[in-house]
């Protein structure tokens, strides 16, 4: 060991401290929203006299009125259906996509190849993307919250890569006994590609439970707003609490604010410890290899 | 009739082989074929379908008669664009923001790689790692709604701080001189901890003998981030700048599009938003079509142009 010298010593506490600070401006705002969501009506006043109120008694009004009205748990199944059938779909179709396009001797492979690929440089814009969806009638359908967006071109690339990595001799010996592709694909890749499968899954998760913009697009009818669309409307519209139809002088407007957003926010906090174990090798490896 | 039978067939032979190569190139793989079915309809339907359907920029289209039965109108929706004052506003917003994200956004996951491959205790440096990646699953709804809050005039922790030191309260969102800032600090926070994971990834490639031999020449820190740890990840830094300028014109839609509202448009609007309203809300779809055509052009030559430096780069080693 060499010794430190005394600048040095500042040094290092100067990062730590540098990093602490950066973790509590990333966390301020979540415990922000959590506190003012349980703070009482009568302590309200005090959350803008000080930088962060701690509330002296525990109040979950503001949730139980939102559960009370029918928008905010409509949006949630909303959402929660989007998420897991869209996930489900996406998953499985990027994989068989991605499966014949990492098999080297397949004809045609390096044009589709090249064609999804061109889709991530250039892209017909926005309108006419919006007449497709209107002319296949998905307008007003929950169907036009997970098809338009059923395939990420850069996941299936990163899916792709890995098939790669995964060596021929395991397909041969199968392929021997008289396994067909669907048979390879399901029983050998996939088991050997779980951990990379769950990162996409989180990705495509994380894509359908945020996505708010294919709902402005595509959707009128209410009752098919998706969460992130009810928080859009509550939170940046002028008749906010008229959509959520709240009394408000049970809850202020200000908690029940909070407690939507904690609402939307805490499903991908409680996935997020789980998985992220994952995600950073999956990023990796899609920059690495292409 | 046999013979003639015989030589009939002869005739076709030629083509024949042709046709029954690709029955049996199909009929060898034809499980592989069959998955990729599902997966280039999804991209044939909604990538490729509305690139040919870009070309009602140059009709004048109407629902009625559909993207084929519109008539031609050749540029007169471009003319109409560039000859605009609001084109070069939005251009410029566009030009602009993504600037001043790629100025101060830019070197910000980098100096937090750095300062985090300066840790020695790794459950510290997992833990803040950890925390700094968590915004980036956060959607752009949640974030706007948090900022409005953080920086009400009213109630905002900001204003509150800014109010304690004596100061008048700012509305950050409304106010034309300080919108894009909003923007970029909020992107920042968002985004700074999510892109450090590439710079650290290259960080740890670095060879550890380089630090051990430079302490033996009684290199201090400074030194060994200024003359190793810097160099040793200047290929990456490079690449991600060339790339991330190849992207310049896009600004943040999803952002923009939550964040802003009709008294910061002068600062804030961008192409993409403009395109939604004009198009959407609008109903003009050929002239939005042409302005987001206009993007795209431009976008996929900066960004061919960028990918191909990048990868001459990566293939020679720059430094």
């Amino acid at each position: 060991m060499i010794k430190q010298t005394t600048e040095e010593k500042i040094w290092e506490i100067v990062i730590y401290f540098i990093l602490i600070v950066i973790a509590i401006v990333t966390l301020f705002p979540f415990l922000y929203v959590l506190l003012v969501s349980v703070t009482p009506t009568v302590e309200l006043p005090n959350v803008s006299k000080n930088i962060l109120y701690f509330p002296k008694q525990v109040d979950f009004t503001a949730y139980n009125q939102i559960f009370q009205t029918d928008t905010i748990p409509q949006g949630f199944k909303i959402s929660l259906f989007i998420t897991v059938v869209g996930t489900l779909l996406s998953l499985l179709i990027t994989v068989l996509t991605a499966y014949p396009l990492s098999r080297k001797n397949l004809p045609g492979r390096e044009v589709l190849l090249f064609m999804i690929v061109f889709t991530m440089l250039f892209n017909g814009g926005l309108i006419p993307t919006y007449l497709v969806v209107k002319s296949l009638r998905l307008i007003d359908k929950i169907w036009a919250l997970i098809i338009p967006s059923l395939v990420s071109a850069f996941n299936l690339i990163i899916i792709k890569n890995y098939f790669l990595t995964i060596p021929d001799s395991l397909e041969e010996s199968v392929k021997l006994d008289g396994a067909n592709d669907f048979v390879i694909l399901f029983k050998i890749m996939l088991p050997l590609s779980a951990p990379m499968l769950a990162t996409i899954a989180l990705f495509y998760a994380v894509g359908y439970w945020n996505s708010f913009f294919n709902a402005i697009l595509y959707i009128n009818n209410t009752r098919l707003y998706p969460l992130q669309v009810v928080l859009r409307r509550i939170l940046f519209s002028a008749t906010g609490d008229l959509i959520l139809d709240i009394e408000t002088h049970k809850a202020s407007m200000l908690a029940v604010r909070m407690a939507v957003i904690a609402v939307t926010t805490i499903p991908i906090l409680m996935v997020y410890p789980f998985l992220q174990k994952y995600f950073t090798q999956g990023i990796l490896l899609g920059s690495i290899k292409e | 009739m046999l013979n003639h039978y015989a030589a009939v067939k002869q005739q076709r032979k030629q083509p024949n082989i042709v046709v029954k190569k690709f029955i049996v190139t199909i009929s060898k793989y034809k499980y592989l074929y069959l998955m990729l079915i599902p997966g280039i309809t999804f991209f044939i339907i909604f990538h490729y379908v509305p690139m040919y359907g870009a070309i009602i920029a140059f009709k004048e289209y109407n629902i009625m008669q559909g993207i084929l039965g519109s008539p031609w109108v050749g540029f007169k929706y471009f003319k109409q664009a560039f000859e605009s004052p609001f084109f070069g506003q939005i251009l410029w917003n566009t030009f602009i923001i993504s600037v001043y994200k790629l100025i101060w956004g830019f070197p910000a996951p980098i100096i937090l790689a750095l300062l985090l491959n300066e840790v020695k205790n790794m459950i510290f440096r997992r833990t803040i790692q950890t925390i700094s990646y968590l915004p980036h699953f956060i959607s752009w709804v949640v974030i706007g709604g948090m900022f409005t809050d953080l920086l009400s005039p009213q109630t905002g922790v900001v204003n509150n701080i800014i109010k304690m030191f004596g100061g008048q309260p700012i509305y950050f969102m409304a106010s034309k001189e300080w919108f894009r800032t909003v923007l970029v600090v909020s992107s920042i926070w968002k985004e700074v901890g999510w892109n450090s994971i590439i710079y650290l990834a290259a960080l740890s490639s670095i060879d550890p003998q380089l630090y051990e031999a430079s302490q033996i020449d009684g290199a201090n820190r400074w030194q060994q981030t200024w003359y190793i740890t810097l160099p040793g990840i200047m290929s990456t830094i490079a690449i991600l700048l060339i790339l991330r300028l190849g992207n310049i014109l896009n600004a943040g839609f999803e952002q923009i599009f939550i964040m802003y509202n009709p008294s910061v448009y002068e600062v804030a609007d961008i192409i993409d938003t403009w395109v939604y309203r004009t198009g959407i809300q609008g109903m003009r779809y050929s002239l939005a079509t042409a302005v987001g055509l206009f993007k795209s052009v431009v976008g996929f030559i900066l960004v061919v142009t960028s990918n191909w430096i990048a990868k001459r780069m990566g293939e020679s080693g720059i430094w």
